[in-house]
């Protein structure tokens, strides 16, 4: 029996009088990776504020394992879901200290680390390879280096849901399957319910356990990211062809301009 | 040196730096006195010795002033630049000493000598200025340049307040120069009995906040991620802010610039952990305005400077590096 970790009920979204998203029903399973895919501007990021309470919706509800998440505590809700957000801002701060912050839901606004959260810290640091990295500040890092720090800060939060959005713009090749491998770990290993954002289907058709296919904000496909109606809307979608093959008895999956 | 090693060392080093700037600034002046002197001095404790009357009447208050401003400056330069997340924000950059002087003016002129009404009333316009700012920056997103601009309009609607209480009350505040251009000559000790407590009670608070400070360096979104309300922390930063700024200016003047060269300086030293930047902010600001205070006053002997000048020549200079850097950077 599948269970939902996020729910969205009827969500209706507008942004200047816009709708961006309208009447949208969609449903994170839990323990799953589900990725959304889609054309720039479809309402991938928007989906993505929406469930993780950064936006509200004018209309429907979201729901975190049947709790709806506008009436949750603030910091109830950051103790189960943290968010790496697409952003351009760097914080000018130590390493240790940005995957420190991610205990913050954890701890009273006034008082000291525990050796709880210290723990965490170096659990997380060193689940993504950051551990020679902490007293160099964010600005210092490489893009690799920095989306591996907030992957850390995010796993310092130590939340059942974690939800990434394009987790892997602007990384090199190399760079992108070490993230994902990692994402990939953490969903495996530690039974974490992963949402993503990709612009790479490659990485979103060989790394997701379900896609999710949007386009002029509705979600126009969901299946599992094998299934080939997937495949077919996401040939529409994107005009490519996607292909498998099969490498030392494992099955991958790769898409193509003809 | 770890980072934390590295802070720990600076606030250790300040504390027996801000006992030397003390002593200085009890010694050093129109007359010199001597260490051993001096000590003898107030342990007799003698009211009819002059050199006693000097001490407790002249230079401990201005000492004391120097530190309580210095040290509130810095710490609410520190805590505006992260509320703001712009480094060249500090209290006299946005309005804020601006709002409170004029608050403090207008206490003045109209309302009943009561030396608790003038903290509480800098306190009150250094908010106003404080929320001004927030409220133009939260309706979009403002370049840091475009934020000084807005800072220096905020700035410019207090100052001609100021000017215009000024022409219309001559009488209301005495010693208006000194107070428009940041001096600590006439403050008696009677005078900072109600600001110091501010003070004590804002450091306390921004000790207090120095993690959800840090939480806001991570930017408004990745804060909300970690469940913080960042609209309300921001406003309750920005008043402890206000509190600090506030109750300096209530006492001494327009002095410029020390909550932007501190907490630069430290944060060059130490890095951007605020639970560290607070209290060495706190240490080093008292020790910058004793120290100005102390040139201030004996650099061009029998006249002294308004401490704020002296800042002012420092400051500025250092503000236009700041902005080109910045610049350069956007």
């Amino acid at each position: 029996m599948m269970e939902i970790m996020i729910r969205l009920e009827d969500v209706t979204y507008s942004y200047n009088r816009q709708p961006l998203i309208h009447g949208m029903d969609l449903t994170f399973e839990k323990g799953k990776i589900t990725t959304i895919v889609g054309p720039n501007g479809c309402g991938k990021s928007t989906v993505i504020k929406l469930s993780s309470r950064l936006l509200h919706p004018d209309k429907g509800k979201v729901f975190l394992e049947n709790k709806e998440i506008g009436v949750m505590k603030r910091k109830e809700f950051a103790r189960s879901v943290s968010v790496l957000l697409q952003s351009s801002y760097i914080p000018d701060m130590a390493v240790e200290d940005a995957v420190m912050s991610g205990r913050y839901p954890h701890q009273s606004p006034i008082s000291f680390s525990s050796a709880e959260d210290k723990r965490l810290t170096e659990y997380a640091m060193e689940m993504t390879y950051c551990q020679s990295l902490r007293n160099k500040n964010m600005r210092q890092l490489s893009g690799g280096e920095r989306q591996r720090v907030f992957l850390a800060m995010v796993l310092a939060q130590d939340t059942p849901v974690i939800i990434l959005d394009e987790p892997t713009t602007y990384l090199d090749i190399n760079v992108s399957y070490e993230i994902m491998e990692l994402i990939n770990s953490l969903n495996r290993n530690l039974g974490k319910t992963i949402v993503l954002v990709l612009h790479d289907l490659n990485l979103a058709l060989n790394y997701s356990d379900r896609l999710a296919v949007m386009e002029n904000g509705k979600v126009v496909a969901y299946e599992e990211a094998s299934d080939h109606r997937v495949h077919r809307c996401i040939s529409d979608i994107f005009k490519v062809d996607i292909r498998r093959m099969t490498e030392k008895g494992k099955s991958y999956y790769y898409s193509f301009k003809l | 040196m770890g980072r934390n090693n590295k802070a720990r060392l600076l606030i250790l080093l300040s504390t027996g730096l801000l006992a030397v700037s003390v002593l200085l600034g009890l010694c050093l002046g129109a007359s010199n006195i001597r260490p051993t002197v001096l000590v003898a001095t107030l342990f007799a404790g003698e009211p009819d010795d002059f050199l006693y009357r000097i001490l407790l009447t002249v230079r401990l208050p201005r000492v004391t002033a120097a530190l309580l401003a210095g040290s509130a400056l810095a710490v609410s330069g520190a805590i505006i630049q992260s509320v703001l997340n712009n480094p060249l924000a500090s209290p006299n950059i946005i309005g804020v000493n601006a709002g409170a002087g004029l608050f403090v003016l207008l206490a003045s002129a109209f309302l009943p000598a009561d030396p608790f009404l003038l903290p509480l009333s800098a306190f009150s316009g250094a908010l106003l200025a404080c929320m001004m700012v927030l409220a133009i920056t939260m309706t979009g997103r403002l370049s840091r340049v475009l934020l000084v601009l807005t800072g220096f309009a905020v700035n410019s609607i207090f100052s001609a307040g100021m000017n215009t209480i000024m022409i219309l009350y001559p009488d209301a505040y005495i010693g208006a120069g000194n107070f428009l251009a940041g001096g600590l000559s006439s403050v008696t000790s009677n005078v900072l009995v109600y600001p110091s407590v501010f003070i004590a009670a804002g450091f306390i608070l921004a000790l207090l906040c120095s993690k959800g400070l840090n939480i806001l360096n991570l930017g408004a979104d990745s804060a909300k991620t970690l469940g913080m309300n960042v609209n309300a922390c921001r406003c309750a930063y920005l008043a402890i802010a206000a509190i600090l700024a506030g109750a300096a200016v209530s006492f001494a003047g327009m002095i410029g610039f020390v909550g932007l060269l501190v907490p630069h300086g430290v944060k060059l030293m130490i890095g951007q952990d605020n639970r560290y930047v607070i209290p060495a902010s706190a240490l080093t600001g008292g020790i910058f305005v004793i120290l100005c205070d102390l040139l201030a006053r004996t650099l061009f002997l029998p006249y002294e400077l308004p401490v704020g000048i002296l800042m002012s020549l420092m400051g500025g200079p250092f503000f236009l590096y700041l902005i080109l850097k910045n610049r350069r950077k956007e």
